[in-house]
């Protein structure tokens, strides 16, 4: 048995179906995955993403550490609450993780990241911290929900006394607010932090809450009519919205200019060094692979693994399923560089049809392959 | 606990076997299959015509999740393979048992080693 979020008890009541992940019982499915898949694109649904890791960065240093620490540069964010989405280098340009950072304030960062990543980031960080001026915290004692889908906002927002309400309304995209004690009637829904931020191509919100309160606010988003929905469905939703998922698109071994997240990495200003600048700007030049989207046009899924076979070379699918909004078959893959229009994919001993589409597949319940690509003959 | 019902046969790795009047057998895969599977979303079933030997992989089924081959329990012929899950695979979630049968086959010998639905049911028992 894995480790268990605070919502275990509620899963297993939803009728939850559970699985491992990185180390933690969460809910694969509560019943059928393809609607909950359609119940985020076409209203709201609901993932218990506890098993995140909610690390805040307190202190003068926080920021300039942070400007060190991740390949984006936090010096971007001048409003407070904005966020930003990163990844966290190895000397050697090798992506640690993921991530999104929060600028609170000044002196308040809160960065997200991954849960298989959980140990090695904290002690990566915790190393790199050294003696300057940043405490480190892991906020263990929160748990997190994240709401999605074009109903996500209004619904969630019907949940909160009008002025705390209209805040959250209010909120930009990828902005955070802190809600405290006083904006909330129901002690519930009182100190949540509250993100416009996904991982599922539609609109919504992230919330992190004392552990104590999540099965509470679970049951009352429950009664908004937002459907609880499971790590499958979180998958196929970010595959189609084109997003990396680290351990299958991102790692290790690859740099994020070889990893379709070249515009996550910040080299202006020039004079900022942070870990693993060197190892990108010696490798700019000759950058070999990109990740990119695939549409199959065979009948057939494609699967993580498979080869992908090009007028340029090999290369391989890193995250490929069934995409419920399309009704086919898409993947992401590492690819060579510059690759365009029909590849063939190796699937189980033979060789199908697929066709180069740059991601997102799918944005705010939209397809957003052309119909004539869709309509394609293999 | 999984429907299991009693006039099939079943194999250890979750198809089951109806006997047909006319000596053919319809195969599928088991409620306690498809509930593991998930959501169904491609079937690839055989063509009519090909010889399979018993324990030879001649079907696909693939959910959201995974792809899982499906084994012939005989040897044999493939007498037709189900175009309806082939176009529809969520009629296997639906319904296994019926609906969702992937293929008949015409047996060259009496199958060998099945589990009756008590024997199935003990099996899943045991995993679980």
């Amino acid at each position: 048995m894995g480790q268990q979020t605070p919502l275990h008890d509620t899963h297993v009541r939803q009728g939850a179906r559970l699985v491992d992940f990185g180390g933690w019982d969460m809910p694969l499915h509560y019943g059928s995955q393809l609607e909950e898949h359609h119940a985020v694109r076409r209203a709201a649904g609901m993932f218990d993403v506890s098993h995140m890791c909610i690390v805040d960065l307190c202190g003068l240093g926080a920021g300039p550490f942070l400007r060190r620490l991740l390949a984006n540069d936090v010096g971007k964010l001048r409003t407070p609450g904005k966020g930003l989405y990163s990844c966290m280098l190895r000397e050697d340009g090798g992506v640690l993780d993921d991530l999104i950072v929060y600028r609170m304030d000044d002196t308040f960062f809160r960065v997200i990241v991954n849960a298989g990543t959980r140990a090695k980031d904290l002690a990566w960080i915790r190393a790199h911290a050294g003696d300057l001026a940043v405490d480190v915290v892991e906020r263990v004692d929160l748990a997190m929900i994240a709401v999605q889908g074009p109903e996500a906002r209004a619904r969630v927002a019907a949940l909160f006394p009008p002025e705390a309400a209209a805040r959250l309304l209010d909120l930009a995209p990828f902005v955070a607010c802190q809600l405290g004690r006083v904006d909330c009637a129901s002690t519930a829904l009182a100190e949540c932090f509250v993100a416009r931020t996904g991982y599922t191509g539609e609109d919504g919100f992230e919330i992190a809450l004392p552990a104590a309160s999540a099965a509470a606010v679970w049951e009352a988003l429950h009664s908004q009519d937002i459907r609880p929905a499971g790590l499958g469905a979180r998958d196929t939703l970010r595959l189609e919205a084109g997003f990396s998922l680290y351990g299958n698109d991102l790692d290790e071994a690859h740099d994020p200019l070889a990893s379709g997240l070249a515009w996550t990495v910040a080299l202006n200003p020039p004079e900022r060094g942070f870990i693993g600048r060197a190892a990108l700007e010696a490798r700019l030049p000759q950058v070999r692979e990109e990740i990119t989207g695939l549409l199959l046009l065979d009948r057939g899924v494609l699967r993580g693994h498979q080869r992908v076979l090009t007028d340029r070379g090999e290369g391989l699918v890193t995250s490929g399923s069934f995409a419920p909004t399309l009704g086919r078959s898409i993947a992401l893959a590492r690819v060579p560089r510059g690759v365009e229009g029909r590849v063939a994919v190796e699937v189980r001993g033979a060789q199908l049809a697929a066709r180069i589409v740059r991601p997102p597949f799918v944005h705010h319940g939209s397809v957003l392959i052309p119909a004539e690509i869709l309509g394609e003959q293999p | 606990m999984s429907d299991i019902p009693a006039d099939l046969r079943y194999t250890t790795s979750h198809e089951w076997l109806r006997l047909l009047p006319d000596g053919q057998v319809e195969i599928g895969i088991t409620q306690h299959a498809q509930e593991a599977l998930g959501d169904l979303v491609f079937i690839d079933v055989p063509a009519a015509g090909r010889s399979v030997r018993a324990g030879e992989a001649c079907a696909v089924v693939e959910s959201v999740k995974a792809a899982s081959d499906i084994y012939s329990p005989v040897d044999g012929t493939v007498v037709e393979g189900n175009p309806a899950v082939a176009a529809s695979p969520e009629l296997v979630n639906t319904d296994p048992y019926g609906a969702g049968w992937l293929m008949r086959i015409r047996p060259q010998a009496p199958a060998a080693s099945l589990l009756d639905a008590d024997g199935y049911a003990r099996l899943l028992a045991d995993a679980g």
